[in-house]
């Protein structure tokens, strides 16, 4: 499965890149923010998407309402800091699929990644 | 500054170099600080706006920061070095995050992009009406400080720590 991991933090790139190889996934695409993924969607061709919601440049908010504007397919799952309820249900609405509050343990990413692509499969 | 502010911070350091790096953090007694240069050598700052205002420091010895970075990045790095400086950033992000999530009352607060100095006799400009409470940390890493800057902005209507522990 191709996933693309957006993220302003090096680190937090490849420390979920390092769960997700762990998990078996491997072909994975990196963006810095929000832009950078807008342009490497339409190339990479993810089939699964985790992002950060603080980031400079875009958000990870923007991204996503900005690619719901033209793909309701592919699941997207916020990994941030963000925990309020208040904030939960914006990126809900806006089109995220699952959310992963940092700092999170590898079990739960995987978990996450799981319930999301399950649900794709039944839908 | 409402202590009850300071709670949330304590908590979340705890869970974040918990969850991130097994890493226990044991707690001094929080105290006002009045030396407006930043306890040691590495400062990973984050900026807070919206119903709660200023800037939360994550203050490091080098070698603590070092060491720590190795645990969180799982390999050493420079400092200096942007990847140093990211993993030292991403901390005070997930830090930061953790704790306004745990204000009470419904407080909308935004956290800025973090930023990192290196260096020893920097000095991080702060607001001068606000005190700034330092909670510092031990760990097996070595210790750390952490420095609060922050009030509640007026007439927001939100509810402060202690009126809702109050409730």
């Amino acid at each position: 499965m191709k996933i693309l991991l957006i993220d302003d933090s090096k680190t937090m790139r490849n420390i979920q890149k390092s769960v997700l190889t762990q998990l078996g996934y491997t072909q994975i695409e990196e963006a810095c923010d929000g832009h950078d993924a807008l342009a490497k969607v339409g190339t990479f061709g993810p089939e699964l998407i985790l992002c950060d919601w603080n980031m400079p440049n875009m958000d990870g908010l923007t991204f996503v309402k900005t690619f719901r504007q033209t793909n309701k397919a592919i699941p997207v799952i916020m990994v941030t800091t963000e925990s309020e309820k208040a904030r939960v249900i914006e990126a809900i609405k806006a089109g995220v699929n699952n959310y992963v509050v940092k700092p999170f343990t590898p079990d739960l990413l995987a978990q996450r990644i799981q319930e999301t692509m399950a649900k794709r499969a039944a839908a | 500054m409402d202590p009850a502010f300071i709670t949330p911070f304590i908590t979340s350091i705890q869970n974040v170099f918990s969850t991130m790096m097994q890493l226990r953090v044991d707690i001094g007694t929080p105290a006002i600080k009045k030396d407006p240069a930043p306890t040691y050598d590495v400062s990973g700052i984050i900026g807070m706006s919206g119903d709660v205002t200023g800037s939360v420091t994550l203050s490091f010895p080098l070698a603590t920061a070092k060491n720590v970075v190795a645990l969180f990045a799982g390999a050493p790095l420079e400092p200096g070095t942007a990847d140093f400086a990211d993993a030292i950033g991403e901390l005070v992000n997930m830090v930061s995050g953790n704790a306004k999530g745990q204000f009470t009352g419904g407080k909308k607060v935004a956290i800025s992009c973090p930023s990192v100095v290196v260096g020893s006799n920097h000095l991080v400009a702060r607001q001068k009406d606000v005190p700034c409470i330092a909670i510092p940390c031990k760990t097996d890493c070595g210790d750390l400080v952490i420095e609060i800057v922050i009030r509640e902005v007026a007439g927001t209507g939100a509810v402060t720590p202690s009126q809702a522990a109050a409730a």
